[in-house]
């Protein structure tokens, strides 16, 4: 019986599947060294950047796509893409808020991420990526009177050329995997961020994705710089709208953090995960690394994992400098037919380094949840301490959970501990919480927000509330 | 109040109630007590609407017959239950459970949802009734309690909801006789002409303390006595051989 009652009724509504109609400019159909020209074009771009881009491509035609990770996905036909989509009367540069096209202003109101500053959340500034480019980016005047450069990464190309040539492609080289190649060879836009010396940003920085155009692929790229002894909290969300065919979102994003500088990166995804057969939804292959490059430095990644057909990321560290600290907040969460393979790596290189794993994995419907990591320590990494925790909950019998953690610790000094737990919200549970007047839909989103409130709480307060809700929609039906 | 003609409920090919009668009116304390195995749990569960029974007849509660009603309707319609065994809920706190539930129930009601302000003071007056810690309020729901802690823990979600029929299925065992007295005080401050009590049992010791209108013995999922308060002390001393002899 309380199988039946399990697997009863998985249906959940995506609130953010609406097309924006609006004309678009895009590249010629597939990929290859013209498209890539074309994109430069587009953007203006300086010789080397170009050249940069080629490279990629080149070194792209002898790779193959990884293999390794859990989910399987049909042949992604590279051809048949669009990698470059804009709305039509979009110029490049730099833009008031009057020269926005109107239907996408309302696209982002009816996100709930109004671009009219006067509207906007007091202290979080905006920068909103519309397919293939930077469309608005909030508060950016404000921040320039202290220092802060927050503007799309194609404005950074032409302004601050010298940040962007020292350190893109500095923390995810040219060669590293596939997905990360063919970004660093059709990458639009994404956002940019430098902190000078010794500033604690007063606001959270924030960048809102949007999918829009169909058969496009969205290949972001975002670069963060947190100069010596400087702080910046930065958060990304994402939607897209509903359809039939699978889309391919490959972002690379690089953080820099120097001597005693913090970054805390937190990201609430909810790109469409597809309906309730597993038809359409985002394949979101995302190449995140953060590298502490100075004494004392950390980084920090705090993810929602709600939405996406296939999420197959693992935020990273490098901790470079002499007592750094990398920390890993994840909650995954998979319903329906979704599939996610997520965690960390952990690359201890200084002395005294620290590092900090919790992983909090959620599954219901059919779906399927890895945890991957790896946490390696250098032979001169003394001292070095790691500290795991990787928590699935299952919600139904037919879902799947797996952690898979690597341990290599090279260093006699240095320690590292691991502890997993696998546990199911129970029949009994849900009874004990429903004789108290909660129907099953609240019983199960006050068990999920228990299991993994150790991450939420890790959130910038102003959307804590918002990704708790989510957790509790992401499960809406999820038993029935 | 409450109403229970001709149930019968199994699992699968194992009937557990047979034929199954009881009355319950307004204000009335029923003990029923019966041997391991009778079926007092199985009672307790079916009352509450628990999933996975195949049951048949009719429960009558408010005049309205709920056989069909979810366990969230019957709690919120009033029916409350302080399990033999609470469940342990991992990440979730005593205080968050206890409010959700309170203001799930109130809603239900078209009472005022509470705050946290008003829900605060009302839970540690409660706490402080019940002989419970603050700290245990912070902590999540039932893991790492002592027996006597969720014994508790079940009074005070009861005296919080103000149910108008309470079912206690044995929280008197695993009782020092301290933490007795103190439920047994929980249960008496809530007794009034508005609200029954289903109290299930194995001792006469807790009828010491609370005073039974009604006992019922019951052996292989029927009642097959009912005397007054007296028979209980009859059976502590004669045990159930008598009754299970005579089926
Ligand atoms: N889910 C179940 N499946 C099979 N048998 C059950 C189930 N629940 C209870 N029983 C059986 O029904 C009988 C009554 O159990 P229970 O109601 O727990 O008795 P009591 O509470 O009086 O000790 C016992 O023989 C028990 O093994
Ligand atoms: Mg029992």
């Amino acid at each position: 019986m309380s199988d039946n009652l399990i697997q009863e009724q998985i249906k959940q509504d995506y609130a953010y599947g609406f097309v924006t109609d609006i004309e678009s400019v895009r590249a010629p159909k597939g990929l290859n060294k013209e498209v890539i020209q074309f994109i430069s074009k587009q953007k203006k771009e300086p010789e080397w950047l170009l050249e940069w881009r080629l490279k990629a491509f080149e070194r792209l035609q002898s790779m193959t796509e990884p293999n390794w990770q859990k989910p399987q996905y049909p042949k992604i036909d590279y051809q048949a893409l669009y990698y470059y989509s804009a709305p039509k009367n979009f110029k490049e540069g730099p833009k008031s808020l009057d020269e926005i096209d109107p239907e996408i202003k309302k696209t982002y109101e009816k996100l709930g991420i109004p671009l009219n500053e006067q509207k906007r959340l007091a202290g979080v500034a905006v920068d909103a990526v519309f397919d293939s480019v930077s469309v608005a980016t909030t508060f950016k005047k404000k921040l320039e009177d202290i220092g802060v450069i927050f503007c799309s990464i194609s404005e950074a190309v032409q302004k601050h050329p010298e940040l962007v040539k020292k350190y893109l492609g500095s923390v995810i080289p040219l060669t590293d995997h596939y997905f990360a190649t063919l970004n660093s060879a059709v990458f639009t836009d994404g956002s940019f961020v430098y902190i000078p010396e010794g500033l604690r940003c007063p606001m959270e920085l924030s960048t809102y994705f949007r999918i829009n155009a169909s058969n496009t692929g969205q290949f972001e790229r975002t670069l963060i710089i947190a100069d010596k002894g400087s702080y910046v909290s930065y958060l990304e969300g994402c939607t897209a709208p509903m359809r039939d065919e699978n889309q391919l979102h490959a972002a690379n994003v690089e953080l820099i953090a120097l001597d005693d500088a913090e970054i805390k990166y937190s990201t609430v995804q909810n790109w469409y995960p597809g309906d309730k057969e597993g038809k359409g939804g985002i394949y979101n292959f995302v190449t995140k690394r953060g590298i502490c490059k100075g004494k004392n430095s950390k980084i920090s990644w705090t993810q929602v994992e709600t939405g996406s057909a296939i999420t197959w990321k693992y935020p990273s560290c490098i901790l470079q400098g002499d007592n750094s600290s990398g920390e890993f907040y994840s909650i995954a969460i998979t319903n329906n037919y979704q599939k996610a393979d997520t965690g960390t790596k952990m690359i201890h290189l200084g002395k005294n380094t620290k590092s900090r794993i919790i992983s909090k994995g959620i599954s219901a419907g059919h779906a399927d949840n890895t945890y991957r990591g790896l946490v390696s320590i250098h032979q001169k990494a003394s001292n070095a301490k790691n500290y795991t925790q990787c928590d699935s909950l299952l919600v139904g019998n037919l879902c799947g959970a797996h952690t898979v953690p690597y341990i290599d610790n090279k260093n006699s000094t240095s320690t590292t501990e691991h502890e997993a737990t696998t546990s199911k919200i129970s029949e009994e549970q849900l009874f004990y919480c429903k004789q108290r007047g909660l129907n099953q839909e609240e019983a199960i989103s006050l068990i999920v927000n228990g299991f993994c409130k150790e991450v939420l709480q890790q959130l910038p307060m102003e959307f804590a509330v918002e990704a708790q809700k989510l957790v509790s929609i992401s499960l809406e039906g999820s038993v029935g | 109040m409450l109403s229970i003609e001709k149930l019968n409920v199994s699992v699968g090919d194992k009937k557990i109630l047979q034929n199954f009668n009881l009355k319950i009116s307004k204000g009335e304390v029923h003990a029923i007590m019966g041997p391991n195995g009778s079926g007092k749990s199985t009672l307790s569960y079916a009352l509450a609407g628990k999933d996975g029974y195949v049951v048949d007849g009719k429960i009558l509660f408010k005049n309205e017959n709920i056989v069909d009603l979810k366990a969230d309707e019957r709690a919120q319609r009033g029916i409350f239950l302080a399990f033999q065994y609470p469940i342990e809920i991992p990440g979730v706190f005593m205080n968050n459970f206890l409010k959700t539930s309170l203001n799930a129930v109130r809603k239900a009601k078209n009472q005022k949802e509470v705050d946290v302000v008003e829900f605060l003071s009302l839970v540690k007056q409660h706490a402080k009734k019940l002989g419970i810690k603050e700290d245990q309020l912070g902590r999540a729901l039932n893991v790492g309690f002592s027996g006597g802690e969720k014994k508790r823990n079940e009074v005070l979600q009861m005296s919080l909801l103000e149910p108008d029929l309470a079912i206690l299925d044995e929280t008197d065992s695993g009782l020092d006789i301290d933490a007795l007295k103190t439920v047994a005080d929980g249960v008496n401050a809530l007794r009034s002409p508005h609200r029954s009590f289903l109290i299930i049992t194995h001792y006469q010791r807790l009828l010491d303390y609370i005073k039974p209108d009604f006992v019922h013995v019951m052996v292989n999922g029927s009642i097959v006595k009912t005397g007054c308060s007296k028979l209980a002390q009859e059976l502590d001393k004669i045990g159930y051989k008598e009754f299970q002899k005579a089926i």
